[in-house]
């Protein structure tokens, strides 16, 4: 069962103008769910960025035993006033398999709408996009990525901009999908909200590794009262 | 009456009147169907930039006395095209100023150039018909007509191919590079198609009127319409009409045919703005 997905050994990233965090080590499992906690720059986009392939890794080695990664990225400008409807955004997810072929075959067509049910925006499929409410749209993105990949789910701060509820229900929503067998992979800020629902805690700050473990270790650990303590009041 | 019986005339007789009908019609469909995507993008200003770089090679094409002006403003414009997309990324000069800059400057040149070695006797009209593209949508030859409907469909089939990704790429690049989809490579076919849909709308509306032949019937639709595949439906009958009425309304009045059909395109604007306040309420 404890089958590594992803292992990261004394892992540097960095850019020609400098490193931005360095000495990273942690393994991702089948079936974890993974917080990836840490203040602005301190290098968790860039980490996304090289989970996910786009960006080298500087030094130390990565290993993946994934077919691929659905992701969530964090909302552009352009986003937010794009005329699209909610089945044309999701179907959009089927597209890195489909090669070189101009259209979705029925197969395609099926995995989209079944991914719509399953994150209950079936009945809003002919929506405008950007006339859904936050959490609506964070769940049509979550179907693409779903659309992309259903084993690994790699979410950069979904919960960020939503109201209360709404980021209680997203929670929710991916801790399900966390207990149908899906890893999960989330940058967040919110540490209450990581140690409630994560299985472990990977934070990073001032360049460095401060802690990975799983979320009990981290609500033992010194590192984890001290941000517990503090980080209730500072999000943003 | 009278005036549409001499409109019928004109087309059953000139042959030249019906080419300006294939040409204008076609140009005006290519022109709109990439416009959604500029929008969105915001690449609006790409396409006015690449409109006076094609300018400039137009005026290089005139003084070295070619008879195939293409051979050499199809080449520059789509190198520019590759240019100023290459300029999004990790560049010392923003990518505005970029855009500014190559405009400005091909048209300077340009300038510069009819004027120092005038091909006719007429440089400023010579200018202002590149510019404003003039009556020449009524002098094509039939070696034009055929170079732009083979442009045209080229356009139209490697959109309709691209579809899904140019729609995938405009929506979240970000996304699209991390499921593995080659976005760059998209981003490259996308300022190609401007620039060949660029090269070709000169004859039409002439340079400077480019944009509004590319912006406003994407703008227009994105007023009324919620999904990505209708604003493109919309935007392209919007500009297949307006190119339509606009050259009707230019032969019938001798106005000229590109700021005819650009006010065309505006008066559809201002149309389903009020249309999409209308719907708003009820």
């Amino acid at each position: 069962m404890m089958c590594a997905e992803i292992i990261c050994e004394k892992v540097s990233l960095g850019y020609e103008t400098g490193i931005v965090a360095e000495a990273l080590d942690f393994t991702v499992s089948r079936g974890d769910y993974l917080c990836i906690l840490g203040e602005n720059g301190s290098g968790k986009s860039t980490l996304v960025k090289t989970l996910l392939g786009l960006h080298p890794a500087s030094a130390g080695k990565i290993t993946r035993n994934i077919s691929g990664i659905g992701y969530l990225p964090q909302q552009t400008v352009v986003q937010r006033d794009f005329p699209a409807s909610v089945r044309e955004i999701v179907r959009s997810g089927c597209l890195a398999k489909s090669g070189f072929r101009p259209f979705y075959t029925k197969a395609e067509r099926g995995l989209a709408e079944q991914n719509m049910q399953r994150l209950g925006i079936a009945d809003l499929s002919r929506r405008c996009y950007r006339s859904l409410s936050g959490g609506q749209q964070q769940r049509v993105l979550l179907a693409r990525a779903l659309c992309a990949a259903d084993s690994m789910l790699l979410l950069d701060e979904p919960v960020t901009g939503l109201d209360p509820k709404a980021q209680i229900d997203l929670y929710e929503l991916i801790a399900g999908l966390n207990r149908d067998g899906i890893t999960i992979i989330m940058v967040s800020h919110d540490v209450r909200a990581a140690v409630q629902y994560a299985s472990h805690i990977l934070q990073i700050g001032a360049k460095k590794q401060l802690f990975f473990g799983t979320a009990e270790a981290y609500r033992e650990s010194e590192i984890g009262q001290t941000f517990l303590a503090a980080g209730g009041a500072s999000d943003d | 009456m009278i005036e549409l019986q001499k409109l019928v005339d004109y087309f059953v007789t000139y042959p030249f009147v019906r080419y300006a009908f294939a040409v204008g019609l076609l140009i005006a469909l290519c022109a709109s169907l990439l416009g959604v995507t500029l929008v969105l993008k915001r690449f609006s200003f790409i396409g006015d930039g690449l409109s006076h770089v094609a300018f400039g090679a137009m005026a290089v094409a005139t003084i070295t006395g070619l008879t195939n002006k293409m051979i050499i403003i199809l080449p520059v414009t789509l190198l520019s095209a590759v240019l100023l997309l290459r300029t999004g990324q990790h560049t010392k000069i923003k990518g505005d100023a970029a855009v500014a800059m190559i405009s400005v400057g091909a048209l300077a040149i340009g300038y510069m150039l009819m004027s120092v070695f005038p091909s006719s006797a007429n440089v400023t009209g010579d200018v202002c018909s590149t510019l404003f593209g003039s009556m020449s949508i009524l002098t094509l030859k039939k070696s034009d007509v055929t170079i732009c409907v083979i442009m045209a469909v080229i356009v139209i089939a490697v959109f309709l191919l691209f579809y899904n990704k140019i729609f995938a790429v405009t929506f979240d690049e970000n996304f699209c590079k991390a499921s593995g989809i080659n976005a760059n490579a998209y981003n490259l076919v996308i300022a190609m198609i401007t620039a060949a849909i660029i090269v070709l709308a000169m004859n039409l509306v002439g340079s400077l009127l480019i944009s509004a032949l590319i912006i406003f019937p994407a703008l227009s639709a994105m007023r009324v319409f919620r999904s990505f595949r209708s604003v493109i439906l919309c935007s392209a009958v919007i500009s297949v009409i307006c190119a339509a009425a606009g050259i009707v309304l230019s032969i019938l009045f001798s106005t000229p045919a590109g700021s005819t059909i650009v006010a065309a395109d505006i008066a559809v604007f201002l149309l389903f703005c009020g249309l999409s306040a209308v719907l708003k309420r009820g």
